[in-house]
């Protein structure tokens, strides 16, 4: 029966012309600058290897992640390269879908790859994917509003003193709010926030016995803290704002903080899109005294599906695109304030980088902050700084940011929110076998 | 007296469906104002409505940075081919419920129709294997079969409801003159059920075009719709509005286009039989 099909799918396929070439690459990646600056660039690549072609299939992120994870878990083979995120390599290399990228060539330089990022995508010591940009997350403030209410921010500040400011600063009439902070629900979205903060306070999302740990006190610190701050000195309607409504926001000078992704400086930085461009400061993520910041770590990274059988040429591509000499020809073609950040060490060696990003020191500094190994105060079994790297969290995140959503906008208490989301995680955690 | 209430009756009932036009019409006006502001002008506050600073960049970026007409043409494929194929099938299908129902032409139906209540991504690694099996992934033909099935239902429920409407003496006449079963479903009953038809046709173009769970789902770079189109001008970290709303303006344009020319099919046959 599946030769029969196999031969009306080849008849098919030949009849509209759609088989694939020897050397084409099908590369799956999503929708931001970085990206859309490479498959511009990409022209480099194919006039030094004019036996390879290259396709690119872009999407929105979560489209994204859907659409690959079918593919890869059913071994579509419609992609040669995939971008994925930290979230997915630890799980995937577990699966066995990863090729090992052990052909990225002698002159690729390995150790000059972020050690937080690249331990990330690590897996007993082989590389599965390597990293093309790589963010943390850091406040960024307005410099004159702080110097107007006589306050001075801190390199490294704590929450104690983010919190005291935001209500100082808050100017409801004048429409200027003393913190914007993500309030979208979603694992990717507010989770993603949520976490991290947590993590500050001492939290953890399971202990290492598996039980989610929504009923101890340092996750009620947490969420307390995080709804009282929003609802003194946050924007209206924050429950549905998330990275994108918040830029706008801060661009338009109604926020006096934002704590979000560092990839966003660049962003808040550029006059022609932002009013505030020449009042923003940065300072690392707050944290308690505990010994973690609130500073998450992500990664955009490409990998090879273990079923291709483009590997080498794919490697190639992974090589030229992660390399130095990538980064010294987008510095070259659009400047070095748009080199994508966060991957490699050199990078921030580079005078002429650190005079056009400025930046660059904080945004270094925060990743190096955050260790996906060691997330948390108190050990955990778990690997990743806003995620737990396990395949149930995306719903179980999911789920708990609609509760603590829910709570932000005002439907229930923080402790009602605890409470559900400690009831769902530990009925999740048993069905899927974690909790015996 | 009487006239002037008449007036003011007309008066409120022309300035309620004004305001439902434009209720309804407004997010597209939105998205197509958006698309001529820069990215800054997009996510301004208070947002500005007509006076800023015109620019067709983003269609220019848009055109830069995709290959609009490859999936134009896929989109046409797809939503047209789906539907013609879907007809083919549908109109005998109908013809034999309308006109000969047996005991079970009811049961039939209802079962047609609950096909429709499955959340479709229960079926999608099944259907994925399949694809991957007979290599119909990413192709055009893969996706104009998955469109047929699922519309399907749809277009046999709205033809068998125009086709009932039609009386069957009519049919049992050109029995009698001699018709055989072609000449009838052919000569007699297509020429009558033509608005029905059309509007059938128009609807399910317009369903197919939108449909944006399996075309996503089953294609990469050769057989992408415009769904996929959009959906790569999206991001979540980013703003890129002003290129969404140019990206989402080029996709619905044809769509909208025409259904503007057919609207008067459209509500012709939506109402059909309505007045009888």
């Amino acid at each position: 029966m599946k030769r029969a099909l196999s031969l009306i799918g080849a008849a098919v396929a030949a009849f509209l012309g759609n088989s694939a070439q020897a050397e084409t690459l099908s590369i799956a990646t999503v929708n931001n600058g970085d990206m859309i600056r490479m498959q511009k660039l990409s022209e480099h690549f194919t006039k030094a290897h004019p036996d390879i072609t290259l396709n690119w299939v872009t999407l929105e992120e979560n489209v994204l992640r859907q659409r690959v994870t079918t593919d890869i878990a059913a071994k579509g083979g419609q992609y040669d390269i995939l971008t994925i995120g930290t979230y997915e390599v630890p799980i995937w290399t577990k699966q066995k879908w990863l090729m090992p990228l052990d052909k990225l060539g002698s002159n690729y330089d390995v150790e000059d790859l972020l050690p937080s990022i690249r331990s990330g995508l690590t897996t007993d010591g082989t590389l599965y994917a390597a990293p093309f940009y790589g963010e943390s997350s850091m406040v960024m403030y307005r410099k004159d509003l702080f110097e107007k209410a006589g306050l001075t921010m801190p390199e490294a500040p704590t929450w104690a003193f983010v919190s005291d400011a935001a209500r100082k600063l808050t100017d409801k009439k004048a429409e200027v709010y003393g913190i914007c902070l993500r309030g979208k629900a979603g694992w990717g979205e507010n989770m993603a926030f949520l976490s991290a903060m947590a993590n500050s306070f001492g939290a953890s999302w399971f202990d290492m016995t598996w039980k989610p740990q929504f009923n101890t006190d340092p996750w009620k610190q947490t969420l307390t803290t995080y709804l009282g701050l929003m609802k003194d000195a946050g924007p209206p309607g924050a429950s549905s704002n998330g990275f994108n409504e918040n830029l706008a926001l801060f661009q338009s000078g109604k926020c006096a903080m934002w704590i979000d992704a560092t990839v966003a400086a660049s962003f808040v930085s550029n006059p022609a899109q932002s009013k505030v461009a020449d009042k923003v400061g940065y300072a690392l993520a707050p944290d308690t005294g505990l010994g973690k910041r609130s500073n998450w770590l992500w990664a955009w990274s490409l990998a090879v599906p273990a079923s291709s059988k483009k590997g080498d040429a794919a490697q190639a591509f992974i090589s030229w695109a992660t390399s130095k000499d990538y980064l010294d020809l987008v510095a070259k073609e659009e400047g070095w304030a748009n080199v994508p950040p966060g991957t490699r060490s050199s990078l921030y060696a580079n005078p002429e980088y650190r005079k056009a990003a400025p930046f660059a020191d904080l945004t270094l500094k925060s990743i190096q902050a955050a260790d996906p190994q060691h997330p948390t105060v108190k050990p955990v079994p778990y690997t990743g700084v806003q995620f737990v790297a396990i395949p149930e969290f995306q719903g179980i995140g999911t789920a708990v940011g609609q509760a603590f959503s829910a709570a932000l906008a005002g439907q229930t208490t923080a402790d009602q929110a605890l409470q559900t989301a400690q009831t769902l995680a530990t009925r999740e955690m048993t069905k899927a076998g974690y909790i015996k | 007296m009487a006239r002037a209430t008449t007036n003011r009756k007309k008066l409120v009932v022309t300035l309620i469906a004004w305001t439902v036009g434009i209720v309804i019409f407004f997010p597209i006006l939105w998205t197509v104002l958006t698309s001529f502001k820069t990215e800054a002008e997009a996510v301004a506050t208070p947002p500005t409505f007509l006076a800023f600073h015109w620019t067709l960049e983003n269609y220019t970026e848009v055109q830069q940075r995709s290959d609009y007409f490859l999936h134009f043409w896929n989109s046409v494929v797809i939503s047209v081919g789906s539907t013609l194929i879907g007809l083919m099938v549908a109109v005998p299908a109908a013809w034999s419920m309308a006109f000969i129902p047996g005991k079970r032409t009811r049961d039939v139906l209802m079962w047609m129709l609950s096909t429709k209540m499955l959340p479709p991504v229960g079926v999608l690694i099944p259907i994925y294997l399949l694809f991957r099996d007979t290599g119909l992934l990413d192709s055009r033909i893969g996706l104009v079969i998955v469109l047929t099935l699922i519309n399907l239902p749809i277009i046999v429920w709205m033809l068998f409801t125009y086709f009932r409407e039609i009386p069957g003496e009519i049919l049992e006449a050109s029995r009698m003159d001699g018709a055989g079963l072609r000449d009838e479903i052919l000569f007699v009953l297509l020429p009558m059920a033509v608005p029905g038809i059309a509007s059938t046709l128009l609807l399910n173009i317009i369903l197919a075009w939108n449909e944006a769970f399996w075309t996503l789902n089953l294609s990469a770079s050769q057989s992408a719709p415009l769904t996929a189109f959009i959906a790569s001008y999206s991001s979540p970290e980013g703003l890129f509005y002003a290129k969404l709303s140019a990206a989402s303006t080029m996709a619905v344009a044809p769509i909208l286009i025409l259904g503007w020319f057919s609207q008067k099919q459209l509500v012709r046959g939506l109402t059909f039989g309505a007045v009888k």
